[in-house]
């Protein structure tokens, strides 16, 4: 019977030494529980600690502190090939003197699975990916895609507990790249395995994860679903990291029961009716946090948290507009939504345009200083 | 005229490979079609050459003899083709001495750290900065009936109380073999770790990751992937095995007679250029037979490149 967790990391920590000899903490205390049949995102910019929590999961690297379980196994120091994990490298690691057939079956054959049973299930797997016809050819003469789906067949035909993959997309071009995406979604849904994947791409994350754990040097600094992630981040880091944010730098003026005032000297205005969640105090410092999809570009104010400002540039990207206007001398970006097809320059905004900003009481919100 | 040339693409094309093929011809095809030449020569009294055409030199070396004992006027003497059969095994087993000495040493280098890597590869190239000639010499003194090897032996022995004779261990086949192998080690030492360092660590992961443990990651990955260095280190071990004659002419004495010290003393004690000639081709035919259906078998080492 399954275990709740698929797998469990209880205050990992990994020491490396750096070159210069001093001890790095690449994993700091991480703790986290990946639930069976879920997809699971550990999110981060190189060096976040990621990688390295993924190859202790797959056995490539031993925990200094801490302890990893596998389907509630502590793993200790088994090594990879007793652990019911598979892995989806980021250079795909395919047997290269070996035809697609013979890299797919490996993996059975070092079950001692017997002839049928391999044959039956790498067809299957290559099914599965689409592959089928290829079986005869060589890693090299495939394409980047097509090497990739290799190397999720050859993972998965050992139907394993858990698939891991460390940033399988990465090579590929962004059109491939969404593709694969979604279809390692399908076929995460369609198998049920739990995938841990681990990517720096936050877009990719979200798209295909159901949790995210969001990570930076060594540490968690949120986990939770896109949603939660993307509309309530924990902190800065994360505000800044996932998205985009325009922060401004405040003091708490006054709190009631569910809504705050912040003084923002840099606007040289007040922000009110924030909705609060957690514990804060009167008179604290804080970073009050909006996204620029979130700042209405207004033709008449409101009487509260509405800021006049100068456009001091433009970006048409196609879907959106990125005005980037001034407000008392501090810049604040906003996304505006090319809802209606035009041509006329005249209806865009122009450098030097008066604007009326509004920010919505529900649309900001108050991240604790770190 | 030098206008005509910038448009001209295959004159420049032979223009540009007219030094390396004068010099292909100077020094490899004239002498070649040369020996070929006096290998159906006939050679006088003193040594000269009777340009004709005759098989008899390649006769004689398949066994053909018109002097014998037993007063014929033909018979089979197998003295040639025993000297060829000699070269050709001890060139096999050397090389498959020194693949068994050369793997575990170019893969402890290949997975040594890679600040230390340098050094290793240092140390094995270092015996190659004396002459050829004098390290079969220095072996001479290890092996020799008063040499090192003896001395310490003896040392053992008297101390443990056990009667002692110094061992006969030059001059034998043995020491050829021994002598071959140290001079040509580092040759199969190279290209070997230059595969295996190629081999990229994500595979041994990948390994590991469905299932395979060290033996089977080794028989099943390692191994085949640095193939083609061992097929390159045999290239260049094999062959000049094939020809040398002073490792067998030092060590061996007149107790190992290879091709190599057959066409020598043709040319230099026998004065017969035209039966050297014809053994110098035969071994080139011999060399390039096994090479053909050993690349053709394993491919062409990539690696050769590199040594």
């Amino acid at each position: 019977m399954a275990h709740e967790f698929a797998v469990e990391l209880r205050d990992v920590v990994k020491q490396f030494v750096t070159p210069e000899g001093n001890l790095l903490n690449a994993v700091d205390h991480v703790t986290m529980q990946i639930k069976n049949g879920e997809f699971f995102s550990m999110l981060g910019s190189s060096g976040c600690g990621k990688t390295t929590s993924l190859r202790m999961i797959a056995g490539f690297e031993w925990p200094t502190g801490g302890e990893v379980y596998i389907e509630g196994e502590a793993m200790g120091h088994t090594p990879p090939f007793l652990r019911k994990v598979n892995t989806v490298f980021q250079s795909y690691a395919l047997f290269q003197h070996m035809t697609v057939y013979q890299n797919v079956a490996f993996g059975l054959e070092m079950e001692g699975a017997d002839k049928n049973e391999i044959e039956k299930r790498v067809k299957r797997a290559l099914e599965m990916v689409q592959l089928t016809g290829m079986e005869r050819r060589r890693p090299k003469q495939l394409s980047g895609g097509q090497q990739q789906r290799v190397a999720v067949a050859r993972a998965l035909v050992k139907v394993p507990d858990v698939l891991l993959l460390d940033e399988p997309l990465g090579a590929l071009d962004l059109k491939l790249r969404k593709e694969m995406q979604l279809e390692l979604k399908a076929l995460q849904q369609q198998l049920g395995i739990t995938f841990v994947y681990v990517t720096h791409d936050q877009e990719e994350a979200m798209t295909m994860s159901d949790r995210i754990a969001v990570m930076s040097k060594g540490k968690v600094q949120q986990m939770g679903t896109p949603v939660e992630i993307y509309e309530r981040p924990a902190n800065r880091f994360v505000a800044d990291f996932i998205g985009e944010s325009n922060f401004l730098e405040g003091r708490l003026k006054s709190l009631s029961a569910k809504e705050a005032c912040v003084v923002v000297p840099q606007l040289n205005a007040e922000l009110t009716g924030i909705p609060v969640s957690h514990g804060l105090a009167v008179g604290e410092e804080v970073t009050v946090s909006i996204r620029p999809e979130k700042v209405h570009i207004a033709e008449k104010g409101m009487s509260q948290n509405t800021f006049k400002g100068k456009v001091t540039n433009t970006v048409y990207i196609g879907t959106d507009t990125h005005v980037f206007t001034d407000v008392h001398g501090k810049s604040i970006k906003v996304f505006e939504q090319n809802r209606i097809s035009r041509l006329d320059p005249g209806s865009f905004y122009t450098v030097g345009q008066q604007v009326i900003l509004v920010m919505m009481p529900e649309n900001v919100l108050i991240l604790k200083k770190d | 005229m030098l206008q005509r040339l910038r448009e001209n693409k295959s004159a420049q094309g032979t223009l540009l490979a007219l030094p390396t093929i004068l010099w292909m011809f100077v020094l490899l095809i004239i002498p070649l079609l040369l020996t070929l030449v006096i290998s159906f020569g006939r050679r006088t009294a003193d040594g000269g050459v009777i340009f004709t055409f005759t098989l008899e030199n390649y006769t004689r070396l398949l066994g053909y003899d018109t002097s014998c004992d037993t007063g014929a006027s033909a018979c089979f003497n197998p003295l040639y083709m025993q000297i060829l059969g000699r070269s050709l095994s001890l060139a096999f087993n050397t090389t498959v001495w020194v693949i068994a000495l050369a793997y575990p040493l170019a893969y402890f280098i290949a997975r040594a750290n890679p600040k230390r890597r340098n050094t290793f590869l240092f140390l094995v190239l270092i015996p190659l900065w004396t002459n050829f000639v004098i390290r079969v010499y220095a072996w001479m003194m290890l092996l020799r009936k008063e040499g090192a090897i003896n001395i310490i032996l003896g040392s053992i022995a008297h101390l443990l109380h056990i009667p002692f004779q110094p061992l006969e261990m030059l001059y034998t086949p043995g020491a050829v073999l021994v002598g071959m192998i140290y001079e040509f080690l580092p040759f199969m030492i190279l290209p070997i770790y230059t595969s295996l360092e190629k081999i990229d660590l994500s595979l041994y992961e990948a390994a590991a990751d469905l299932g395979a443990n060290g033996i089977k990651t080794f028989l099943r990955v390692t191994l085949p992937l640095s193939m083609p260095g061992v097929v390159a280190g045999t290239i260049l071990v094999f062959i000049p095995v094939m020809g040398t004659f002073i490792v067998s002419d030092i060590l061996g004495g007149r107790q190992v007679i290879l091709v190599g010290n057959l066409i020598q003393r043709q040319f230099l004690d026998a004065r017969d250029p035209t039966f050297g000639s014809a053994a110098s081709l035969i071994l080139m035919i011999m060399t390039l037979i096994v090479t053909y259906f050993y690349t053709r078998k394993f491919g062409f080492g990539e690696e050769i490149v590199v040594a």
